[in-house]
């Protein structure tokens, strides 16, 4: 049996689903599943034009491991491209850095561990939900 | 959903416990189910790693969602890896049964 994976850091999931081809004729009847990590990859490399090696100290991983879920993307866009298909966004092996919400009505403080595009506070089930710049415990110390 | 809340002591109409490593008690709460259960917190005498300790406990039950008043570097590091939610609640003077209410709706 191979050896574990070790989960992968991401700063942030990427801000959409999803992405469907328009314009066309037909409705796809798959689509490519692309890994939290593997938008991460993307988006630090071809996005913010971070060198590999300094990308994968901040996901946490190995070169080589970066390279492979580089690559793994970089063909995983490129098939929905030429096969035409939606690209849908799937949580794979990731925990988050652990950012910090603040509910604009109860005032609760609140993580949302791979949810965060469903901003709802936990406990009064509010919207107005506001992201904390530096943690609960500059807020804790008041 | 499962859903812990630290409590002082084993009743309902008990306080919150602010801390979470060192809490008296886990108040647990099925969200789906309405039921509602206290267990004491084993770690809670321990001068260190209550916090890992708290956290695994709460991975070991298959807990979604703490509310406590506030969560040490240990237990952040650890619920955040296993994607549990953690919520900081702020008032501290609220008994476990008003928190119930507020995640019913």
């Amino acid at each position: 049996m191979p050896r574990r994976k070790h989960p992968r850091k991401i700063v942030a999931p990427p801000g959409f689903k999803g992405y469907r081809p328009y314009g066309i004729a037909f409705e796809p009847e798959e689509d490519v599943e692309l890994l939290y990590e593997e938008y991460e990859a993307i988006k630090l490399s071809d996005y913010d034009l971070m060198p590999h090696h300094e990308a994968c100290v901040l996901m946490g991983i190995s070169r080589p491991t970066f390279a492979r879920i580089y690559e793994s993307a970089r063909r995983k866009i490129a098939r929905a491209m030429a096969e035409v298909l939606p690209i849908r966004c799937v949580y794979g092996n990731v925990y988050f850095e652990g950012k910090w919400f603040v509910c604009g009505r109860c005032d609760s403080l609140f993580t949302l561990p791979g949810k965060e595009f469903e901003r709802k506070c936990p406990v009064c089930g509010n919207g107005e939900v506001g992201v904390l710049e530096n943690g609960p415990e500059k807020e804790n110390a008041g | 959903m499962k859903t812990v809340i630290t409590s002082r002591e084993n009743h309902t109409d008990s306080l919150m416990d602010p801390r979470f490593g060192r809490c008296a008690f886990f108040c647990l709460y099925d969200e789906d189910t309405r039921e509602t259960s206290f267990l004491e917190n084993a770690g809670k005498e321990q001068s260190g790693g209550a916090g890992t300790l708290a956290a695994e406990k709460m991975i070991e039950l298959g807990v979604k969602k703490v509310l406590s008043g506030d969560f040490g570097p240990k237990a952040k590091d650890l619920l955040d890896k296993f994607g549990i939610q953690m919520v900081v609640i702020r008032d501290h003077n609220q008994k476990i049964s008003d928190l119930i209410a507020k995640l019913q709706g």
